[in-house]
């Protein structure tokens, strides 16, 4: 059994097509200059349809995780224990990733990471490990 | 026309259905047995309804529940509506059932919810409710898991106020100890504070009695119209007030890790019932994790900010606390089968108002506070409850 991947939409897919490029996009309001994740078409701070796609620098901060022990699927069997965490991003949106790489386990709220990519089928997952600073 | 719903309806009837593990029953059949047995409590029959409203089955995936169950029933209602707002469901059925009456659209409305969640899942359906959780694109290929989005929640509550693994399992060892004075609850046998920190890991820090059970069950409500209250076989128990608010589904959405819509909807229960939280003799607050239940009391008004964990040690929400909470023992052992969990809660509610729990009966049972809670701390609903009209 494969890990799950992303349902790629028609309004997600510059997402996903800048991960395979190694780069973190998120969407800028045109009208109120918000920046939001996840994606999508509406703005919710003002619902202007108007938007550009802006590169995140890919450093953030966690805001909590939890360690997973209990697979939640088959696939993740492997994996266990794996950290998911929430992640304040520079730019200010939070988003979800595993914390992944050197002392993944060690990691602790407030702790400064920066995101990487997981090749996952066709898609790249951004995901995200400790960083020195 | 009127824009409260306080005193504009009443709940005349209550019961469960079997509880725990009872194979080879439907879904829809623990529905009417507990729809059945909640009529015969109101002392009224069939005939007297005029409408339903019910959730949803993950076993038995209707596309339209609510008139599934009306004909499985015989019933053809001139109101009736399924809802989907996960854990919170059965609170807000309680308020839409109480507008319809206020409104003069129905009558008597049966509330119904429950599940065969226990044994009713097949395999597929089993994985795929697992596959289902979180955002498709933004949440789930992390792998995240139920008790993870609660346990993320959980650390930050840890993180920001000191809370204490000690204080998450209390609310568990309390749980099952009210829950061991229930003649039908799933999980009788005593656990400590021990027991919670020694059991299986699930998704740090919580742990598997950190987790609310998974059951076969369903809870029904018969509310009516308060012109009937002198027909009933038991006091009525009135509907004070009701509240609800929503601020996400996707835990990635939430405004806050600390701070949710628990709030904003049992102010406006208050509000509506001209009560505040020093007037609530218990409470029955939604428990699928033991985080939860802290986190509820602290927006109820029970515990300020970042003393819900100390509330719960202290032994204040115990049977002989100051504010008996959960006083059947909860999801995390009373039972939980998708939203008939936060149902039974008013359930329980309705019959310690009445005073008739015996060993389990609170000293004080005035007004109570009911609170349900689906998705990620996502939908809320609060209800009031009185042994009077006010
Ligand atoms: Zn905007």
């Amino acid at each position: 059994m494969d890990l799950p991947l992303p349902a790629v939409t028609p309004e997600t897919a510059p997402y996903w097509d800048g991960a395979r490029d190694g780069k973190l996009l998120l969407q800028r309001c045109l009208a109120c200059r918000a920046v939001r994740f996840y994606p999508r078409r509406t703005c919710p701070a003002c619902w202007s349809p108007d938007v550009e796609w802006i590169e995140a620098s890919g450093r953030g901060r966690i805001a909590s995780f939890t360690v997973i022990h209990r697979p939640p699927a088959p696939a993740f069997a492997g994996r266990v224990p794996y950290v998911v965490a929430l992640i304040d991003l520079d730019e200010g949106p939070r988003m979800m990733a595993n914390v992944v790489g050197d002392r993944a386990l060690e990691v602790a709220i407030d702790d400064a990471v920066e995101v990487i990519f997981e090749a996952r089928g066709a898609v790249a997952l951004p995901q995200f490990q400790r960083s020195a600073r | 026309m009127t824009s409260t719903l306080r005193n504009q309806a009443i709940i005349a009837g209550v019961a469960e259905s079997e509880i725990g593990k009872v194979p080879g029953v439907t879904g829809l059949a623990l529905n009417a047995q507990a729809a059945r047995r909640a009529l015969d409590d109101a002392g009224m029959t069939p005939g007297d309804i005029d409408g339903l409203v019910t959730a949803y089955s993950v076993a038995e995936p209707y596309f339209m529940y609510g008139t599934v169950l009306c004909e499985y029933l015989g019933l053809k209602p001139g109101f009736c509506a399924s809802m989907t707002m996960g854990g919170a469901t059965g609170a807000i059925l309680l308020e839409h059932a109480a507008m319809a009456i206020a409104t003069g659209r129905a009558t008597t409305v049966l509330v119904a919810v429950g599940e065969n969640r226990a044994t009713g899942l097949t395999r597929d359906q089993a994985v795929a409710a697992l596959a289902a959780v979180g955002h498709p694109a933004f949440e789930a290929p992390y792998g995240p898991l139920i008790p993870g989005f609660y346990a993320m929640i959980a650390r930050r509550h840890m993180h920001e106020y000191g809370t204490t693994r000690e204080q998450l399992a209390a609310v568990a060892v309390q749980a099952r100890r009210h829950a061991s004075l229930h003649p039908n609850s799933h999980m009788k046998h005593p656990i400590t504070v021990a027991d919670v920190l020694g059991s299986k890991p699930i998704a740090d820090p919580l742990r598997l009695l950190d987790c609310c059970l998974i059951s076969d069950a369903a809870g029904a409500l018969i509310v009516t119209s308060p012109d009937r209250a002198r027909d009933l076989r038991r006091p009525p128990v009135w509907l004070l007030g009701a509240g609800e608010h929503h601020t996400h589904e996707h835990l990635i959405a939430a405004p806050s890790l600390t701070r949710f819509g628990a709030r904003e909807s049992s102010e406006a229960a208050y509000r509506m019932a001209g009560v505040g939280p020093g007037d609530i003799d218990f409470a029955e607050l939604y428990d699928c994790f033991t985080i939860t239940p802290i986190l509820e009391a602290e927006e109820c008004g029970f515990a300020k900010p970042g003393e819900g964990g100390a509330l719960f040690a202290g032994g204040a929400t115990t049977l002989e606390g100051r504010l008996p909470v959960n006083t059947h023992g909860g999801m995390l052992s009373h039972a939980h089968a998708g939203a008939a969990g936060g149902l039974l809660g008013i359930v329980e509610a309705v019959r310690q108002l009445r005073g008739t729990e015996g060993e389990r009966q609170v000293k004080r049972h005035e007004i109570a506070l009911v609170h349900n809670e689906g998705g990620i701390m996502s939908s809320h609903g609060t209800v009031i409850l009185g042994r009077e009209r006010r």
